[in-house]
C-alpha cells in the first residue's frame, strides 16, 4: 500500500523528517505517536502534498507509483485521505456542494458516471448520520461555525463518501470529549474492511483503545526510533517519551 | 466644454417628442454646457477616467436594431410584467400588455403626464450629478411606475434593457420613475445586457424612486454586459416614514461603468438594505458609489459590497454615509469586501462616513484580499483541482450575497452565468501570493 523509504523533508529551509522508513501492507493500522517537534503533521502534510512541505530525498510508493511526483488532487483521487488536525472554514461553498465536488472528482477519476444531486444527497444524508451529524450541516458552509467535535466528524464524513484506500488521521482525537472520540472511532473501525489502511497520528493513548492499531511507531527527531505492537502505546503512556530518545530504547 | 458635451448637446436638441419635458430637458441642457468636465483631480471621479466616453465620441443614437437579439440573450425567466428596449428604443413585440400604473411616458396619460413632471428629476439633484444633468437633457421617453396608497403591484415589472452591435459608437438613454404611495408595494427588476459581441455603445440610464410612508420597493440593477461597453447610470431614492428600500446591485462587463445610488432618508423610520456585487476582469473597470443621507432620526442603512477583481481589471467602491445634525439614533452598517484574483487586478475602496448627530451607532469595514491558499489545498485534498477550487472559492465569496436574493428567479438566472465567469479561471490564477 505505502512504502516510505528514507524520507528527508523540509519545511520553510528547516529539516524535519531525517530519514524516515514505514511499510504499510494493505489492511493494516500504524500508530505514529511522538511528542511534539517530532514531525508527526509534516509526514501527513508531506504525504498529501502541502505546499510548503518538500520531500527532499528518500521515496514514497503508494500502490506502486511514485506518490511525491503527483499533485495534490491526484493523491487524492488515487485513494489518499488526510483529515486535518484543523479542518478549514470556507463560507459560502456549502458543504454539500463541497462533497459532491469531491466525490464526482473521485468517480470521474475511476471511470464512474457522476451522481445524480437527488442520489448524491440520499448518500450523503446516510453518511450524516453514521457520524452523529444532523443533516443540516450538508446546507451550511464548509465548516462554518461547527465546533471542533464537528469539525473532525466532518472529516471522517468526506473520509466515508470518499472511501479511500489509505487514511491518514492527523491528531483527529486532539480537542474531542469522549462522546465525540467514541463517534470519530466508530466511523473510522466501520471502514476497517481488510484491505484499507489507515496511519493514525496521535499524541495521546486514549485514542488508540478505540482504534485498535496492528503497530505502533515512536516518531522523534524526524526518524522512527522505536516500533512495537500496540502495548508500546501503553508503555509510552506511562513512561513518556524521554527513554527513547535518549537512546535507551 | 469638451466634444463629447457638445455632441451629447447635439443629441439633446434632436429630442423632440414629449414636448411637455422640455423644461426639465432645457434645464438638464444648461446644467450640462456650464459643468467642467472631470479630470483625474475631480474627487468623485479619480480612479475612474472618462477617457473612453471622449474617445469613443458617441455622436450618434443607437440604431432601433431588430435583428437576432433574442438569440444572443436570455432574459430572466421571471413572471412579471416585462418591458424590453433594444438599445434604448422600446420593443412592443417584445414586451407584456402593461397594467394599470404602469406606462411609457410617451403614452402617458394627463394625470400621469402631471406626475412626471412633478416628480421627475427631483429625486435626482443634476446639480451634484454630472450624467444627471446628461440624462435630464436627454429625456424624452422612459418608464413610470406608480402604485397608489394602499396598493400592492400583482406582479414585479421587468425592465430588459438590451443592447446590440453599433458599427459606429453610439448612445443610448433610459429613464425610469417609480412614485410608491403610502403603504404601497412593488418589485422593479432592471436588467441590462448585452451579448459577446463588441458593442461600441455608450448607455445612460437614471432611475428615481420615490418609496412614500410605510411603502416597500424590492429593487434590482442587473448589468451583465459586454466589456467594450460604456455604461453610467444611477439609482435615486427618496424614503419617506417608515419606507423601506431592498436593494440588489450586479456589475459585470464594461470599459467603464459607473453607477452612483444617492439614498435620502427624509421620514422617521425608514429603511435601506443594498447588497452589491461587482465582478470585473480583463481590462473592464466597474466603480459603484453610494451615497446615503441620514437627514431625520430613527432610519437604519445596512448596506454590503462585494467585489472580486480579476486580470488587469479595476474597481472601486466609495461607500458615503452622512448623518446630519438631526438624524439622532440612526443605526448604519456598511461593509465592502474585495478580492483580488490576479496581481495586476486593482480595487481602491473608500468608506466615508460624515457624522454629526452624537447619539448614533454607524460602522464600516472594508478589506482587501487575496484566496486562502490553505482553503484551496483542503479542497484539493479532496480531489478538486486548483483552478476549480478557485472557481468554488471565488463564487463562494459572492455566493453569500446572492443567497439573500429573495427574487428565486434572479437566484437561479445568475448563479450558473456567474460561476461560468471563474471556471475561465486561467494560469494566472496560479501564481497569486496570498496575506
Amino acid at each position: 500500500m505505502l512504502s516510505i523509504k528514507g524520507l528527508h523533508a523540509k519545511v520553510e529551509e528547516k529539516d524535519i523528517l531525517k530519514g524516515l522508513d514505514i511499510e504499510v501492507k494493505p489492511g493494516e493500522v500504524h500508530a505514529i505517536m511522538g511528542p511534539n517537534g517530532s514531525g508527526k503533521s509534516t509526514l501527513g502534510n508531506v504525504l498529501s502534498g502541502r505546499p510548503g512541505y518538500e520531500a527532499t530525498a528518500g521515496s514514497v510508493q503508494f500502490k506502486g507509483k511514485d506518490l511525491l511526483e503527483m499533485d495534490t488532487e491526484e493523491r487524492a483521487r488515487e485513494g489518499l485521505f488526510l483529515a486535518f488536525q484543523y479542518p478549514v472554514e470556507i463560507p459560502g461553498v456549502s458543504n454539500m456542494e463541497f462533497l459532491k465536488v469531491s466525490v464526482d472528482a473521485k468517480r470521474k477519476h475511476l471511470g464512474l458516471p457522476e451522481l445524480s444531486s437527488v442520489e448524491f444527497m440520499k448518500l450523503a444524508r446516510e453518511t450524516s448520520k453514521r457520524v452523529d451529524l444532523d443533516a443540516n450541516f450538508l446546507k451550511r458552509g464548509v465548516n462554518e461555525g461547527f465546533s471542533g467535535g464537528e469539525k473532525k466528524r466532518n472529516e471522517i464524513m468526506q473520509m466515508m463518501l470518499l472511501e479511500p484506500d489509505l487514511c491518514i488521521l492527523d491528531e483527529t482525537d486532539s480537542g474531542l470529549d469522549i462522546d465525540a472520540l467514541q463517534v470519530v472511532a466508530d466511523g473510522v473501525n466501520s471502514m476497517r474492511d481488510g484491505k484499507r489502511s489507515f496511519i493514525v497520528v496521535t499524541h495521546y493513548q486514549r485514542l488508540l483503545d478505540y482504534i485498535v492499531p496492528d503497530y505502533v511507531h515512536v516518531l522523534a527527531d524526524g526518524r522512527i526510533v522505536k516500533t512495537g505492537t500496540k502495548e508500546l502505546a501503553l508503555e509510552l503512556e506511562a513512561k513518556g517519551y524521554g527513554w527513547l530518545e535518549n537512546g535507551e530504547g | 466644454m469638451t466634444d463629447f458635451q457638445q455632441q451629447a448637446l447635439q443629441l439633446a436638441s434632436q429630442q423632440n417628442g414629449t414636448d411637455w419635458l422640455a423644461d426639465l430637458r432645457a434645464r438638464g441642457a444648461d446644467r450640462w454646457a456650464a459643468a467642467v468636465w472631470p479630470t483625474r483631480k475631480t474627487e468623485a471621479w479619480k480612479y475612474t477616467p472618462l477617457l473612453p466616453l471622449q474617445n469613443d465620441n458617441p455622436a450618434r443614437w443607437a440604431s432601433v436594431a431588430d435583428c437576432a437579439w433574442q438569440q444572443a440573450i436570455d432574459p430572466i425567466p421571471v413572471d412579471a410584467t416585462r418591458l424590453v428596449f433594444v438599445n434604448g428604443h422600446f420593443r412592443p413585440e417584445h414586451s407584456s400588455a402593461l397594467p394599470a400604473g404602469v406606462a411609457r411616458f410617451s403614452e402617458a396619460d394627463a394625470a400621469q403626464r402631471e406626475l412626471i413632471r412633478s416628480q421627475l428629476g427631483t429625486v435626482m439633484d443634476s446639480s451634484l450629478h454630472l450624467f444627471g444633468a446628461l440624462s435630464d437633457a436627454l429625456a424624452a421617453d422612459g418608464v413610470l411606475i406608480h402604485v397608489p396608497r394602499n396598493q400592492t403591484l400583482d406582479k414585479p415589472v421587468y425592465i430588459l434593457n438590451v443592447s446590440t452591435p453599433e458599427a459606429q459608437p453610439a448612445m443610448s438613454s433610459q429613464r425610469v420613475l417609480v412614485v410608491l404611495e403610502d403603504n404601497a408595494e412593488a418589485e422593479l427588476i432592471e436588467h441590462y445586457v448585452s451579448g459577446d459581441e463588441k458593442q461600441n455603445l455608450f448607455v445612460t440610464a437614471m432611475t428615481e424612486v420615490v418609496v412614500g410612508n410605510n411603502a416597500r420597493m424590492q429593487h434590482y440593477r442587473i448589468n451583465l454586459e459586454q466589456e467594450d461597453l460604456l455604461h453610467v447610470g444611477g439609482v435615486h431614492v427618496d424614503l419617506y416614514r417608515d419606507a423601506r428600500f431592498l436593494g440588489f446591485a450586479l456589475g459585470q462587463g464594461s470599459r467603464l461603468k459607473r453607477i452612483d445610488y444617492h439614498v435620502n432618508h427624509c421620514g422617521q423610520g425608514a429603511h435601506l438594505g443594498l447588497n452589491g456585487v461587482y465582478l470585473p476582469r480583463n481590462r473592464q473597470l466597474i466603480d459603484y458609489h453610494t451615497n446615503v443621507e441620514h437627514k431625520v432620526a430613527h432610519c437604519t442603512t445596512d448596506e454590503v459590497f462585494r467585489g472580486i477583481i480579476g486580470d488587469s481589471a479595476k474597481a472601486v467602491f466609495n461607500g458615503r454615509i452622512h448623518i446630519h445634525q438631526d438624524a439622532q439614533k440612526t443605526l448604519a452598517e456598511m461593509s465592502n469586501r474585495n478580492l483580488l484574483t490576479s496581481p495586476n487586478a486593482e480595487v481602491n475602496t473608500k468608506p466615508e462616513l460624515e457624522i454629526y448627530a452624537d447619539d448614533v451607532r454607524c460602522g464600516h469595514g472594508a478589506t482587501i484580499a487575496q484566496l486562502d491558499e490553505t482553503s484551496i489545498f483542503y479542497l484539493q485534498s479532496r480531489g478538486v483541482t486548483r483552478a476549480e477550487a478557485v472557481r468554488m472559492l471565488s463564487f463562494g465569496f459572492i455566493n453569500e450575497l446572492l443567497n439573500e436574493v429573495p427574487e428565486q428567479a434572479i437566484q437561479d438566472y445568475l448563479r450558473p452565468r456567474l460561476t461560468a465567469l471563474f471556471g475561465q479561471a486561467d494560469e494566472k490564477l496560479g501564481q497569486m501570493t496570498y496575506e
